[in-house]
């Protein structure tokens, strides 16, 4: 017989139960899980087959369910991680070690992975570590660098304890328990079904004049409900970070800077925004020529970008003390260097997607994001309304990075839903997320730096160039963070460091981990090994000798007179650095062709905003029913604020942390505690949790009449608080609540101390800095120029480990991410708007990495806490370039270090 | 605008081969790249599902040849038990992209869709493989795989047909076969270079036969002939791979490597795959 589907219902075993639900032919099998049978545990990241994160079981075997057709699911019983968790035994085991070990940070790939290893551990039921690493190789992981899922699914033995969270104590992640149920609720995740949905219109060129055609008899044919152009923005139809940048339109009128910026906004039903060909849209464009890199940009041939950047410069920035020239001048050995890197694509499994309706009058947008209170403001500008019409709601975050903190999706969203006055919904594609995002900058930079024959640095002349892309985003801060961080965490007397961003016809380059500083470290870091070697000194002895250390001023003229810990970071790696290099001795005296390097590299990052406010505010209380309520708006992007925040608020309050109610970010309930970004979390927030907690905790006392010392106990609507005076019991159910139901209350708002940086970048920038240094081993097999990880060890100063984890956590998925940038990454517009031809460290490509955590206390930390998000990827790529000249003889100069160049660079240095 | 209006999913070759007197089917087995290539709006009109068809999916082994069904994953080569000069294709067929992509991707699909970069012809080159078409109004007939794949996206396969198999002729008893892969990471990449290898040894440990093949340098994989005449009396130590050897390829520049990378790196490729493939 012939089976004939007119999109008809089909029928299948879904998690054990018949299901029946009408497709459309062509359908993927995804697509219907998610919106025919609300199984929205099946996570979308591409499309293509090439991020695992919608595997599911066929009959028992893991595939894609975005590459099979709905129809071929027919009589067939599909298994997802929801279903499993009901009932497989593996999958339940693989919930408890997952939360044992951290193996889900954003929880966006984690269905895929836990769905993978359940088909693995039904065959294979003790896997080796190659064996997980067959059965989940394709699965993409950009937040944990794998090596926390390989001991999961190993069943190593946990880490994490339940317990009372206190302080330096490695509690499982208190909102992990929906990541691996397959419960999270992501960006796409929250649309009411059969929603209607937005189909954005983007350029094809880089730069392009356009026309727009006849769009009212568009919606007619086309059967739409509306669509969107500049005409349709209320407010300003301009969007930016940085107030002085304001220079991105929502939707581009008459030209467009970039390939995938938009100029229209299709609002339809699904079903007609799937069949939509964009061809058919009436558009007319005239490709004009275009900057495709910074030195034609800044040629006389090249057109403006805006008005009022001459010569395509955004801005720049300069730091400079000492004498660099002179000193360069007298300096006993120098050496110079030219050092380049691309676009680096954050590629984050979860696309940027949200939904947004109209609740009395208002407007709200759930969407994925890094910052829901600078949405709220962007959207105050574009929409033309007041602040208190708006309300932003993030949903869970599938990854971040630094794209997150700039709109997206939200502005597409609010105009759709105030549009139709219907709920709306987008969710980008894979390759517009790649085409539209920020990226981490291109950089071109020139670095010259002297030593006497002490090995003390003598002069250090930096300038550097950042492709900005066509808008600034967050490019002022890259400028501004270059120059202070480009002599990495050492003592420098005698310095200048200058940098630019540089506008071209590319997509916008804005945050990304690290705000150029993994950039700069490169060419740094690099030339202190060329030149420690030029010295005839050891690399780690030269980084030791040049040290920044407590009482020494850094190149801004700040001194720290506590907490620099960048020397016991270096010190740490002192005995694996002479045993691994006298193992690669051994290994490289026995083979020619495959190469054994060790490398190393340090950094150094300064927490929070530069020389700028940067508040937080955390509000928290204790309601009539005994509950204690922590407003955590601190955005948890798998980074883990709200257990870090929690913990540090519960040790402040003196209460476990397993008492605490989590409210999460919400523009309406929760104060703004700031951006997830510039490693300020922790530090900042974490700050404040500690002021609300501190300040809740006085109120108790006081009202208690208890000595400080006073431990508390908050149960059963009781709070029970043990002196030396004995056990006092205030029943709270009868105290008067306020309007959020209070009967005890704290608001608590840190900012960080700072001051402005001098025309000479002379200042204080940052209350506090975190330091890290990277060993690595590596294998070059020379003939093919590829370059194999072996091993990492990575000591980081954190200060204070709030939860050791978590902090690994950070630590891997750094790595992970550095190593992407050193060795694979590498976006190009219109080339690699894929997770095929843009490649990111699969988990068969990140090596074992032993953490090394050390504990230098900072003085405005809180409990003497450091930030870390960034500082984990700063030393990583150019510990990798050093071990390949370790390794090979050959200085890589350029990221990405792909086999192609590294063979290139080895057949140079041999001829 | 469009979207697909049929769904066909026969359980015989027949209804197949008559379904696709129309025009309009595009045909589905595992979607590894149908799926990946439909552009927003870009439905076909309809799809041919021919993982349905009994039978289609075996590999058999018959009259002198194995057979491997069209609708044969993967998985499918992995988990078949085959005799030592197809460890090649095995190893293929383990490196393509990842296991749930071998778990629904097929081997006749990847010759059908034809990329420079196609994982599994090279092997199949190595093992001078044969692809068996059907249609309606003709039959079947039967093609060597490189008459079969005509350029890049480009087969030799009509609008009407269908392929029913690969056809892999007995090997001489004792060959031995490898492949080798170069990729820019481990899992779920696409080759920057790969090289097959089927080589057969005498007593004397000298190469009797060989048969090399290299994919993703030219628009479609090339077998090596001057190479393989070289190989022929040679032992493995001594086997060297000159640029002479390469002249059928003419690989380009991406972003994967440059074409000159490519032509360096694919001599060592062929030297280490025909000694993995010699040596027991």
């Amino acid at each position: 017989m012939n089976q004939h589907f007119p999109s008809t219902a089909i029928s299948f075993e879904l998690n054990g139960a018949e299901v029946s639900a009408p497709a459309i032919p062509g359908q993927r099998l995804s697509a219907l899980l998610r919106e025919g049978l609300n199984a929205r545990d099946v996570k979308i990241g591409c499309d293509a087959g090439d991020c695992g994160a919608c595997t599911v079981l066929v009959d028992g075997a893991p595939v894609c369910a975005c590459l099979m057709a709905a129809h071929q699911a027919e009589g067939r019983q599909v298994e997802t991680l929801a279903g499993l968790c009901d009932s497989d035994p593996h999958a339940k085991s693989l919930t408890q070690s997952f939360q044992d070990h951290g193996a889900a940070q954003c929880g966006i790939c984690t269905p895929g992975m836990m769905v993978s290893a359940v088909a693995l551990l039904r065959e294979t039921p003790t896997p080796t570590t190659a064996q997980v690493q067959d059965a989940l190789g394709g699965v993409l992981c950009r937040c944990t660098g794998y090596r926390k899922i390989l001991d999961a699914v190993t069943q190593a033995p946990a880490i994490a304890k339940q317990g009372d969270g206190a302080l330096g104590t490695s509690i499982p992640r208190l909102d992990g328990l929906p990541k691996v149920l397959g419960q999270e609720l992501f960006g796409d995740d929250v649309a009411p079904p059969a929603c209607l949905e937005i189909l954005i219109i983007r350029s094809p060129f880089a730069r392009a004049a356009f026309c727009l055609g006849d769009l009212e008899a568009l919606v007619e044919t086309a059967g739409l409900e509306a669509v969107l152009t500049a005409a349709d923005v209320p407010g300003k139809n301009l969007f930016g970070v940085i107030p002085q940048f304001v220079d991105q339109p929502v939707f581009a009128e008459r030209e467009t800077r970039f390939r995938g910026e938009a100029v229209a906004a299709l609002i339809a039903r699904p079903e007609i925004i799937a069949a939509f060909d964009p061809a058919d849209f009436p558009v007319t464009w005239t490709e004009l020529p275009a900057a495709h890199d910074m030195p034609f940009a800044q040629s006389a041939a090249a057109a403006q970008l805006h008005d009022g950047r001459s010569g395509n410069v955004m801005c720049g920035g300069f730091v400079t003390c000492g004498a660099p020239d002179k000193r360069l001048a007298e300096a006993d050995v120098t050496v110079e260097g030219h050092f380049r890197s691309g676009f680096v694509e954050h590629a984050y499994i979860e696309p940027e997607a949200g939904f947004a309706q109209m609740v009395d009058g208002r407007v709200e947008v759930y969407a994925c994001t890094q910052a829901p209170v600078m949405d709220l403001e962007s959207l105050e500008t574009i929409l033309g309304i007041d602040a208190s019409r708006i309300r932003i709601v993030p949903t869970a975050v599938g990854g971040g990075f630094g794209s997150k903190l700039d709109i997206s999706v939200q502005p597409y969203l609010a105009l759709g839903a105030m549009k139709t006055g219907k709920p709306v919904r987008l969710c980008y594609t894979r390759t517009e997320s790649m085409q539209s995002s920020t990226k981490r900058h291109p950089s071109d930079i020139r670095l010259k730096i002297g030593a006497d024959t002490h090995g003390k640095i003598c002069g250090f002349d930096f300038k550097g160039d950042f492709d900005t892309g066509a808008y600034a985003s967050w490019g002022p801060t890259v400028a501004n963070r270059v120059p202070v961080h480009a002599s990495g965490p050492y003592a420098i007397a005698d310095y200048r460091a200058e940098s630019r961003g540089i506008h071209t016809n590319n997509p916008p380059a804005g945050a990304f981990r690290g705000f150029g500083v993994p950039q700069s470290a490169i060419a740094q870091e690099c030339l202190f090994d060329d030149l420690a070697e030029k010295l005839g000194m050891d690399a780690l002895e030269f980084r030791i000798v040049n040290a920044l250390e407590n009482g020494v001023p850094t190149v801004c003229g700040q001194v720290f007179n506590q907490g620099v810990g960048i020397k016991a970071c270096l010190e740490a790696l002192r005995p694996a650095w002479h045993s691994e290099r006298a193992a690669a001795d051994g290994f490289n005296a026995k083979t020619a062709t495959l190469r054994r390097g060790v490398g190393l590299a340090a950094g150094w990052y300064g927490c929070g905003n530069t020389s700028l406010p940067n508040p937080s505010t955390i509000k928290s209380g204790i309601r009539a029913d005994g509950r204690v309520v922590l407003h955590q708006g601190a955005m948890d992007i798998g980074q883990g604020a709200n257990t870090v925040i929690a913990q540090i608020f519960a040790t402040a309050l003196g209460v476990s942390v397993q008492s605490i109610a989590l409210v999460g970010a919400d523009t309406d309930v929760t104060p703004d505690a700031g951006k997830t970004s510039a490693s300020r979390q922790t530090f900042v927030s974490g700050n404040a949790a500690r002021l609300s907690g501190a300040a809740l905790r006085a109120r108790i006392l006081e009202k208690i009449n208890v000595a400080e010392d006073a431990s508390l106990v908050i149960e059963d609507g009781k709070i029970i608080a043990t002196d030396g005076a004995g056990q006092h019991v205030l029943d709270v159910s009868g105290l008067p609540a306020d309007a959020d139901g209070f009967v005890f209350r704290a608001e608590e708002t840190y900012d960080p101390p700072t001051k402005p940086l001098d025309e000479n970048g002379q200042g204080s920038p940052y209350a506090q800095f975190g330091y890290a240094a990277h060993l690595v081993v590596i294998e070059v097999d020379t003939a093919f120029g590829s370059v194999k990880p072996i091993r990492f060890v990575a000591a980081h100063d954190v200060g204070q480990a709030i939860n050791p984890m978590l902090v690994e956590g950070q630590v891997h998925g750094g790595i992970a991410q550095g190593l992407g940038m050193a060795l694979m990454e590498e976006y190009i517009p219109g080339r690699t708007e894929n997770l095929h031809d843009y490649l990111i460290p699969t988990i068969g490509d990140v090596p074992p990495i032993e953490t090394i955590l050390i504990e230098e206390p900072d003085e405005h930390g809180p409990y003497g806490a450091k930030g870390l998000g960034e500082h984990v990827l700063i030393p990583t790529a150019p510990a990798i370039l050093n071990a390949i000249k370790h390794a090979t003889g050959a200085r890589m100069c350029e990221v990405p270090a792909t086999p192609c160049r590294v063979r290139a660079a080895i057949l140079k240095g041999a001829s | 605008m469009r979207l697909a209006l049929a769904f066909e999913r026969p359980d015989n070759i027949e209804l197949a081969l008559e379904a696709l007197r129309e025009p309009a089917f595009q045909v589905l087995a595992g979607g590894t790249d149908v799926f990946p290539a439909l552009g927003q709006g870009q439905l076909p009109c309809a799809f041919l599902d021919v993982t349905g068809i009994a039978g289609l999916g075996d590999i058999t082994r018959r009259n002198g040849a194995t057979r491997i069904g069209a609708a044969a994953t993967w998985t499918d080569i992995v988990k078949a038990k085959l005799p030592a000069a197809f460890d090649g294709l095995k190893v293929a067929a383990r490196e393509v992209g990842s296991l749930q992509i071998q778990n629904a991707g097929t081997l006749a699909g990847n010759l059908c869709n034809a990329s420079p970069a196609a994982d599994g012809v090279p092997p199949l080159l190595a093992l001078g493989a044969r692809v068996e078409v059907a249609s309606a109004a003709r039959g079947t007939r039967v093609l060597a795989v490189s008459d079969f794949i005509q350029g890049v996206r480009r087969t030799a396969l009509a609008a009407d047909e269908l392929v029913t198999a690969i056809v892999v002729p007995d090997q001489p008893g004792g060959s031995r076969s490898a492949f080798e892969k170069l990729g820019s990471r481990r899992y779920l990449v696409i080759s920057i270079c790969m090289t097959a290898a089927n080589i057969l040894m005498d007593a004397q440990g000298r190469i009797a036969q060989a048969r090399v093949a290299v994919g993703a340098c030219s628009a479609v994989a090339q077998r090596l002939p001057a190479l393989e005449a070289d190989l022929i009396g040679r032992r493995l130590d001594d086997v060297t791979v000159h640029v002479d050897h390469l002249s059928p390829l003419s690989p380009i520049d991406d972003v994967r490597g440059s074409g000159a990378y490519r032509l360096d790196a694919v001599q060592e490729q062929c030297k280490r795959a025909i000694q993995r493939a010699g040596t027991v």
